[in-house]
């Protein structure tokens, strides 16, 4: 009977749900556009060129979506166990730590194994990052949020430690680490599909991305497909009924830190070993943040994150575009619509969810109303 | 309040209330005389809560029109039903613990700029309800400090102080012993004969028909007749309730006990905050028997659940299952699976069940880790999907859809998920709280019977509920807890008030 229906009503809104806040977001970027005295239209149609419209731009638009991927994924594994990870940042910061350790010190290996073992470090570093704020939450009871958000501000403040006064190379006065060997980098995704006799144009977009892409289906499996998975999503939505089914809260809560930070390295792995080719100062710039809001619109499922991602990392190549272009509209700007669509996918998630639901199951249930008679004790 | 001579002092008419595709409520019409305690029975689910909640403003009718005294009237919250007199008694208190009785019942209504003054105030009126309808509770002790059964009568004294004239109390016995039961009953008698109008909500039959002058019975949203008390039978009652004829008392041979299962010797729990829970308990059940656990709830019997079936230390004692001896300190529910435990917990919405996992999920809580589950490192969707249709199909729950997340059941359905993946694994002992708590009629005769199979399988039970009813007629050997020690072990022909003597912690001892 409406099982069906149900299943169907839920899929609806789960897909229409952010479309809403989208738009809503965009109406009010509009009214804000059009409060400064431009043309949102024509806002908009810049924005969607900058990002999609040529293929550089195409390329950046997929270099900043890699990011949000990994660090929306490290959002999603901690969420689905109940924690709410915002130190994604860190974790990250730390992550780029490793990769740069690897990609320094490993050169020697050729790069088919070093593409591994730098994966290895940023994972490693990311999640022996998120490894002590889980340990306290799962034995302390620390409150994860505050100990991720000062684990961001002590990872900052390491990394500039080590950059200045121990990576930076003899003589130099840039709190950065050497730069990469040639052979230590990530290759292009121009350069591959050139060696192919595709030519496309050069853009940052590199192997990371198809790593971030590999992640996606690694966490739908891990999160649907496996016992661990399950056990996650059950300490997450009912930790007394885990203890009830003999798992351990404080062991998965531990399992869940450690996946979220060492997906969040990947993002260090796209930024390090695939863009800047040297460890720098803040290379994470805020993608760990927005992480939250592309896991919480793209309802932490790896298909959502991906779209969510592409639209976050279509934000920021077309708003670097816009502010280009149109002088009114300053990179402030650009951050102000970002803001405003994290404000709608996040913090007003739930704006239009009950009306569409209430719509919905009135329409999806309607004709079953006959059957109500069915005995159902 | 103005008053028509002569006219009920409720009226509905007509009164209809969708939600979204659910018709809560279809056209109810009820008229309840003035000075008279008026029943409604129904099932979970059939709209006993929902008429109530629009007669006490929590709800507006979709249609329909409520009279009071013969007037017709617009409830839209609360402070208007309180002032038309109407007062409810809501299943759980609604009390602020730390404060006193006189606090608690102003709360709200204070009067005055200065809580003295109101208070003083408060204290005289309160004083003079006491002595007319009995309810002694004492003014100044914190709430925290009174029972349950004062607390209620607090309850009760707020909606008088209110200028209640009509009471709306809803399944007000749930958390109360025998005596403690019968004392309301007094109370209610006595508001009765000073005027007042009752109305009473509950599923159980037998109170319906001690304490009511008329009866009414709710199915699916609709009222499917108003009878006279002295002319309703509990049978005839359950029949309106559900529809067709149900055995209210299941039928069972004596049972054949064999070997012991668990063996509990001087248990002891400790909670968190350091208070004893559980006081020295020595039992055993063998197999092929169910031991009931009787009991007010709150009296330690949730707790020896929990550590029995490996979800909290104990401090003291032994423990063993099968011959497997539990870890005190480091509970496992897992390798009391293993073992042979199955437990049915007494809280199937937050324990036994992920209620916004579907039921295919449902049924692997607790088999995670079983192999049968498992292909390779993932897991086997389609053996959890199979298990699930059987499941499903033995224990008929409705609707058949493994896909249909849990939260979406019936209780009783919800119940029989949770009773078909434990009893499905054939485990040698059942652990099992409430087994029919919040759950239909007609889905209790279908518990009762399987847990009564399951006995004559040769399996061990020890179940624990606080319907004395249930108790006594599933169990083979009953034990009597109260203030976390077993008080007194009785076999299943102990009458009903000797139980709720031992139940009241009035020891055997004591009472020689």
């Amino acid at each position: 009977m409406s099982a069906r229906a149900g299943t169907l009503t839920h899929w609806a809104i789960t897909l229409l749900v952010p479309v809403f806040n989208l738009v809503a977001a965009l109406v009010v970027s509009g009214l804000v556009v059009l409060v400064i005295g431009e043309n949102p239209l024509e806002v908009v149609q810049l924005l969607v060129w900058g990002a999609f419209g040529y293929g550089e731009g195409v390329g950046y638009t997929l270099f900043y979506t890699t990011n949000f991927i990994f660090s929306g994924l490290a959002f999603a594994v901690a969420y689905h166990a109940g924690l709410f990870n915002i130190g994604a940042e860190g974790q990250a910061y730390l992550g780029g730590l490793g990769v740069a350790l690897a990609c320094l010190y490993l050169d020697f290996l050729p790069l088919p194994l070093l593409i591994p073992a730098a994966i290895a470090a940023s994972a490693l570093f990311g999640a022996a990052w998120a490894f002590v704020p889980g340990w306290l939450q799962a034995h302390r009871g620390s409150h994860i949020v505050i100990t991720t958000i000062m684990f961001n501000f002590i990872a900052a403040s390491v990394m500039v430690y080590l950059l200045v006064n121990v990576m930076a190379p003899p003589g130099s006065m840039q709190p950065e680490s050497a730069t990469f060997a040639e052979t230590a980098r990530m290759p292009f995704i121009h350069e591959m599909l050139g060696g192919l006799g595709i030519e496309l144009s050069r853009s940052p977009l590199n192997m990371s991305f198809l790593w971030a892409l590999a992640c996606c289906v690694l966490v739908w499996l891990l999160i649907w497909h496996t016992p661990l998975g399950y056990a996650l999503r059950t300490v997450g939505t009912s930790p007394q009924a885990a203890v009830y089914a003999g798992m351990s809260p404080k062991r998965l809560t531990v399992i869940a830190m450690l996946i979220s930070g060492a997906l969040a390295g990947g993002m260090a792995l796209n930024e390090i070993m695939g863009s800047q080719h040297r460890l720098i100062l803040e290379f994470t710039s805020g993608y760990g943040f927005v992480g939250i809001a592309v896991a919480l619109m793209g309802r932490s499922h790896p298909v959502g994150i991906c779209l969510a991602a592409l639209l976050f990392g279509a934000l920021y190549q077309g708003g670097a575009e816009l502010a280009f272009e149109k002088p009114k509209i300053t990179r402030d700007m650009v951050i102000v619509i970002q803001g405003l669509i994290i404000f709608f996918a996040g913090a007003m998630e739930h704006l239009f969810r009950p009306q569409l639901e209430a719509l919905l199951t009135r329409k999806a249930a309607s004709p079953v109303t006959v059957e109500e008679g069915q005995p159902s004790g | 309040m103005e008053r028509q001579a002569g006219a009920p002092a409720i009226e509905l008419k007509d009164i209809d209330k969708r939600f979204g595709a659910v018709r809560a409520n279809r056209d109810i019409s009820l008229s309840i005389a003035r000075g008279t305690i008026h029943g409604i029975v129904g099932e979970n689910g059939a709209g006993k809560s929902t008429l109530m909640s629009i007669l006490y403003g929590f709800y507006r009718a979709d249609s329909g029109e409520i009279r009071i005294n013969g007037k017709a009237v617009e409830i839209a919250s609360s402070d208007d039903a309180i002032a038309h007199g109407i007062g409810m008694v809501h299943q759980h208190f609604m009390l602020v613990d730390p404060f006193t009785v006189l606090e608690n019942v102003v709360l709200g209504a204070e009067g005055g700029l200065t809580l003295a003054a109101g208070l003083e105030k408060a204290r005289a009126a309160l004083t003079a309800l006491e002595r007319d309808y009995g309810l002694e509770v004492p003014l100044d002790a914190p709430v925290e400090t009174l029972t349950v059964g004062q607390q209620q009568r607090v309850e009760i004294l707020k909606a008088l102080f209110r200028g209640a004239d009509i009471l709306i109390l809803d399944e007000p016995t749930g958390v109360l012993t025998p005596a403690e039961a019968d004392h309301l009953f007094r109370i209610l008698r006595q508001l009765k004969d000073q005027g007042k109008t009752i109305i009473l909500i509950t599923h159980k039959l037998r109170e319906i028909l001690a304490v009511t002058d008329n009866v009414s019975v709710m199915r699916r949203g609709e009222m499917v007749g108003t009878l006279l008390t002295a002319d309703a039978t509990a049978e005839k009652l359950a029949e309106l309730m559900v529809g067709r004829r149900v055995l209210l008392r299941i039928t069972k041979a004596d049972a054949t006990p064999a070997r012991t299962v668990l063996d509990v010797k001087n248990l002891s729990i400790v909670d968190a905050s350091g208070v004893v829970r559980v006081d020295d308990a020595s039992f055993t059940v063998r197999a092929g028997e169910i031991v009931g656990i009787a009991g007010v709830a709150g009296n330690g019997q949730s707790e020896l659940l929990e550590a029995l079936a490996g979800m909290r230390p104990f401090s003291g004692g032994t423990v063993s299952i099968n011959g497997t001896a539990l870890d005190p300190g480091a509970p496992d529910a897992a390798a009391l699976r293993e073992a042979g435990m199955a437990h049915v917990p007494e809280d199937r919405q937050r324990i036994g069940l992920v209620t916004p996992f579907d039921a295919c999920e449902n049924t692997l809580l607790g088999h995670q880790s079983d192999p049968e589950y498992h292909r390779g490192l993932l897991l086997d969707h389609g053996a959890i999907l199979s298990r699930t249709r059987d499941n499903m199909t033995g224990f008929d729950v409705r609707p058949c859809d493994p896909k249909l997340t849990a939260s979406l059941f019936s209780g009783g359905n919800q119940q029989k998920l949770v009773l078909a993946r434990e009893i499905e694994r054939d485990p040698d002992l059942l652990i099992v709280g409430q087994p029919t708590r919040g759950v239909d009629i007609g889905a209790i005769e279908f518990i009762h019977k399987r847990l009564v199979d399951l006995r004559d399988a040769g399996k061990a039970i020890l179940m624990v509920s606080v319907e004395l009813d249930e108790i006594r007629a599933l169990s083979d050997r009953i034990l009597v807890m109260f203030a976390g020690r077993i008080v007194g072990e009785r076999d299943s022909s102990a009458d009903e008030g000797e139980l709720g003597l031992l139940m009241a912690g009035v020891t055997d001892t004591e009472a020689a």
